[in-house]
């Protein structure tokens, strides 16, 4: 039995798939940010091994791009976190409801 | 089996359960370093798919710099423990539309025909200077537009934890 491009898709959903869970159900704001993190996850392994079964490298210049928008990603989500803690003193995101009237 | 096969789904069923553990885990702290067990086997995963560069380049910027500051920031928040929990009034939607997702997403692997052309499968060859020619040719304007992508990421962060310690001050001073 070989690895064929089924399996690495297969596997790229079911990240996807875990994260999106993640994401919808759990409440914690640092765990949907981790959710979306694994979704990323799942993607990027979509795209590569996309890259790797059909020969074209453009896959991974794309997993490149999603990296990168990640790491921005992280940076400005974390700190609007972090603002959010400091002035409600809470981590759920059912709490945070200002844009709400 | 070959060896190859076995450490192809050690390594995947390694990161699908992690990537549950993350999800399904009580305390964060737990959920941020099975995150790292996941980035650490999607990055073998790379490396199985050939693309060695980028398995390189997700240990670097994943590991090394996204995980630790997911890990400074929860540990910048004091009520560590006093994690929430889980949606008990939308866990029903919630299921719905992961269900509906994951019925199209296989409905859609399992339909498309996958044209897979044959030829070099296994073959190993290094890819940074491809992937350096393909970034500075074809992929330059999205490459350019993200370093400033990048430089307004770096702004905005300082920005926004900027404004706090002012206002602190302030503060203080009163």
């Amino acid at each position: 039995m070989t690895i064929t491009l089924e399996h690495y898709i297969l596997l790229g959903s079911l990240l996807f798939f875990v994260g999106m869970a993640g994401f919808l159900i759990r409440r914690n704001v640092f765990l949907m940010f981790m959710c979306i993190e694994l979704m990323m996850n799942g993607v990027n392994i979509c795209f590569v091994s996309f890259s790797h079964y059909y020969h074209n490298l453009s896959g991974q210049v794309f997993v490149l791009f999603v990296m990168t928008v990640a790491a921005a990603e992280a940076a400005v989500g974390l700190a609007i976190i972090l603002t959010l803690y400091r002035n409600r003193e809470t981590l759920n995101a059912d709490e945070f409801r200002l844009m709400k009237h | 089996m070959e060896l190859k096969e076995i450490i192809f789904f050690i390594l995947a069923t390694a990161t699908v359960l992690s990537g549950w553990l993350v999800v399904s885990l009580k305390n964060i702290i737990h959920s941020a370093f099975a995150l790292l067990i996941t980035f650490f086997g999607v990055g073998g995963l790379f490396v199985y798919l050939s693309a060695d560069f980028l398995a390189a380049t997700q240990i670097l910027i994943y590991v090394g710099g996204v995980m630790i500051l997911v890990l400074f920031a929860i540990m910048l928040s004091e009520k560590v423990y006093n994690v929430s929990i889980f949606h008990a009034s939308k866990i029903l939607p919630g299921l719905l539309v992961l269900g509906g997702v994951q019925v199209v997403l296989l409905r859609v692997m399992i339909e498309s025909p996958w044209r897979i052309r044959a030829g070099a499968d296994s073959v190993m060859r290094p890819t940074t200077e491809i992937l350096g020619g393909l970034l500075l040719n074809e992929y330059l304007l999205p490459f350019e537009v993200i370093s400033v992508l990048l430089l307004a990421a770096l702004i905005g962060a300082v920005v926004l934890i900027r404004k706090e310690v002012k206002r602190r001050r302030e503060g203080a001073c009163l």
